[in-house]
């Protein structure tokens, strides 16, 4: 059975219960450093198993186009607030340091590319890693401690297949849509911010600002949150299906999900942003 | 529209019925170990089911009745021992054999786990739709109906299980275990929490399972008249083995103290 477990290249599967963590070094110190070893070998299995029952049939559309509908309705609202304030925000302060340095003629463009570059995608990457994390991880920690996913398995049907992929996969499509609105509500609210104070269109902002913007301004940092849907649905769903321990555990799962799909949200966007530096300078 | 029955005895006359009389067992179970980290659940279980017969497993809670259902079913792996479904060892198998082997079982949790985002209706099809791709939409709905009926919760098919009572869900529970017309039937507790004459119902349909589609079935039960009824051996387990295994009448016969006291509270 252990070779269940560790052979993923046959397409096999092993039941996530957490029950056959088997490394146990003698060495007590090392404990902390064993587990996140174990965490991310197991992740490592997790993600494996799913990329192979998303590209191998059956495919699982249905759930699949509800999750799309789920995450990004859920998300949508948040995601558009946080990047409206956010761009009021930068706006604000970015007409206060330009002005001090009398380059106050960039402020649109400043504005601009603060916005699609940076803010929208990791503000949408935080945001949904906070709502979705958290509500993936406590409904599939739910499932598990009342022994839904074992009921699952037990009919003969993988529950990573039916319940991780199209949640991750839903994950990694909408969030450069979300990204998009968080850009657009983002960039209008910074225009109002100014306009406020200074009469200009929208028109004028926008085109003032994209002057001397090209696609690899923009392509790059939003695709890049596909990245972040990747590991905040990775991250859910690992975190929830592999729950132990009744209501508390289903507490713990979802807070450890949104801890840990954020961090590595910010995480992976150092390394992001740097790839996208050198590869479409 | 072919009834139960007869979709039940039609599956029954399919391959597996090679091993009925080949003396192959059903499930065979040799020498299960299995701990928790630092506390021993099973130590050295060995139990044998051949096809057509019931096994009722009584033992006080926590004595690993149910780890033992989980371990037949795959979902948790013996720290040592065998486990043999149909004369095939379940433990060298990957995941599309074995799911081959629990498309034959019919399971049914302690707790029913039903699918709490699900009606009763779709829980009951859960099986259905992604194991038997063939069928209609209308199909479907007569066979969950079928299935419903013979629980007695047809009158609920649009409920969601949080709002049925405990001992439904337990019926729900198993008529999702029937669905794909198991020849193994692995029950936790089915008529725990149910009123005498739905696990009367209960204990009828295994009994009918068990005649007309020579199910082999595990019955994990704190009901003594049920087993008494239903199971052709009963097993006694404490602290992790078999204290005793026969009839009912070989029970009561034992001179162990712990089998007389079991006996005794019931
Ligand atoms: N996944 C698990 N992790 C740790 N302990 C477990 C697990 N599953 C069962 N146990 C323990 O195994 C023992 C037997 O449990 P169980 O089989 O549910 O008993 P019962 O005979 O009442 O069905 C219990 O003490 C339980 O705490
Ligand atoms: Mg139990």
């Amino acid at each position: 059975m252990i070779d269940r477990n560790f052979s993923p290249v046959a397409g096999t599967e092993a039941p996530l219960s957490g029950t056959r963590r088997s490394l146990t070094f003698p060495s007590l110190s090392f404990g902390p450093i064993n587990k996140f070893f174990e965490w991310f070998g197991d992740l490592g299995i997790f993600f494996w198993r799913v990329v192979h029952a998303a590209i191998t049939p059956p495919f699982e559309f249905r759930e699949l186009f509800r999750q799309l509908d789920e995450i990004g309705s859920m998300s949508l609202p948040l995601v558009a607030l946080a990047g409206a304030a956010t761009g009021v925000v930068l706006s604000l302060e970015a007409r206060y340091s330009l002005t001090r340095f009398g380059a106050k003629s960039l402020l649109p463009a400043a504005i601009v590319f603060s916005v699609i570059h940076e803010t929208g995608p990791i503000i949408t990457g935080l945001v949904v890693s906070g709502r979705v994390g958290a509500g993936i991880g406590a409904e599939l920690a739910s499932m598990k401690v009342t022994e839904q996913i074992d009921a699952i398995e037990a009919s003969a049907v993988s529950p990573c297949r039916l319940l991780a992929a199209p949640r991750i996969l839903a994950c990694i499509l909408v969030l450069p849509l979300l990204t998009l609105a968080a850009d657009f509500c983002g960039l209008f609210m910074g225009w109002v911010a100014q306009a406020l104070v200074e009469p200009l269109s929208f028109h004028q902002f926008i085109s003032a600002g994209f002057k001397g913007a090209d696609f690899n301004d923009f392509l790059p940092p939003t695709f890049k949150t596909m990245m972040f849907g990747l590991i905040i649905g990775l991250i859910a769903c690992f975190q929830g299906m592999r729950t132990q321990g009744g209501a508390a555990g289903v507490g713990r799962a979802a807070t450890s999900s949104v801890v840990l799909s954020s961090l590595f949200v910010i995480l992976a966007d150092v390394v992001l942003v740097k790839l996208i530096l050198i590869f479409f300078p | 529209m072919a009834t139960i029955d007869q979709v039940l005895i039609q599956a029954a006359l399919k391959p597996e019925e090679a091993t009925k009389g080949s003396g192959v067992p059903a499930i065979a179970v040799d020498d299960l170990h299995k701990s928790f980290g630092s506390q021993k659940v099973l130590n050295g279980i060995s139990v044998a089911v051949n096809r057509g017969e019931t096994l009722a497993v009584l033992g006080r809670s926590g004595t690993g009745k149910s780890v033992l259902l989980r371990l037949i079913i795959g979902l948790e792996e013996p720290d040592s021992g065998s486990i043999l479904i149909h004369g095939r060892d379940i433990a060298g198998l990957n995941l599309d054999q074995l799911c081959e082997i629990r498309m034959k079982m019919g399971f049914l949790f302690q707790h029913a786990a039903l699918y709490d985002s699900l009606t009763v209706e779709e829980n009951v099809g859960f099986p259905l739709v992604h194991h038997k791709k063939e069928m209609s939409k209308s199909e479907r709905a007569d066979r969950v109906k079928q299935l419903l009926a013979e629980v007695g919760m047809e009158g609920h098919l649009k409920k969601m299980p949080s709002d049925i009572s405990g001992g439904m869900q337990k019926r729900v529970g198993l008529a999702r275990a029937l669905a794909l017309e198991p020849d193994i039937l692995l029950l936790d507790e089915p008529t725990a929490g149910l009123d005498p004459i739905s696990s009367g119902e209960i204990n009828d349909l295994v009994l009918k399972l068990q005649a007309e589609h020579h199910t082999a079935s595990i019955v994990v039960t704190h009901d003594l008249h049920s087993a008494k009824t239903i199971a052709d051996r009963l097993a006694l387990l404490n602290e992790g083995d078999v204290v005793v295994q026969g009839s009912f009448e070989e029970l009561q016969k034992s001179d162990i103290a712990f089998v007389q006291e079991f006996l005794g509270h019931s």
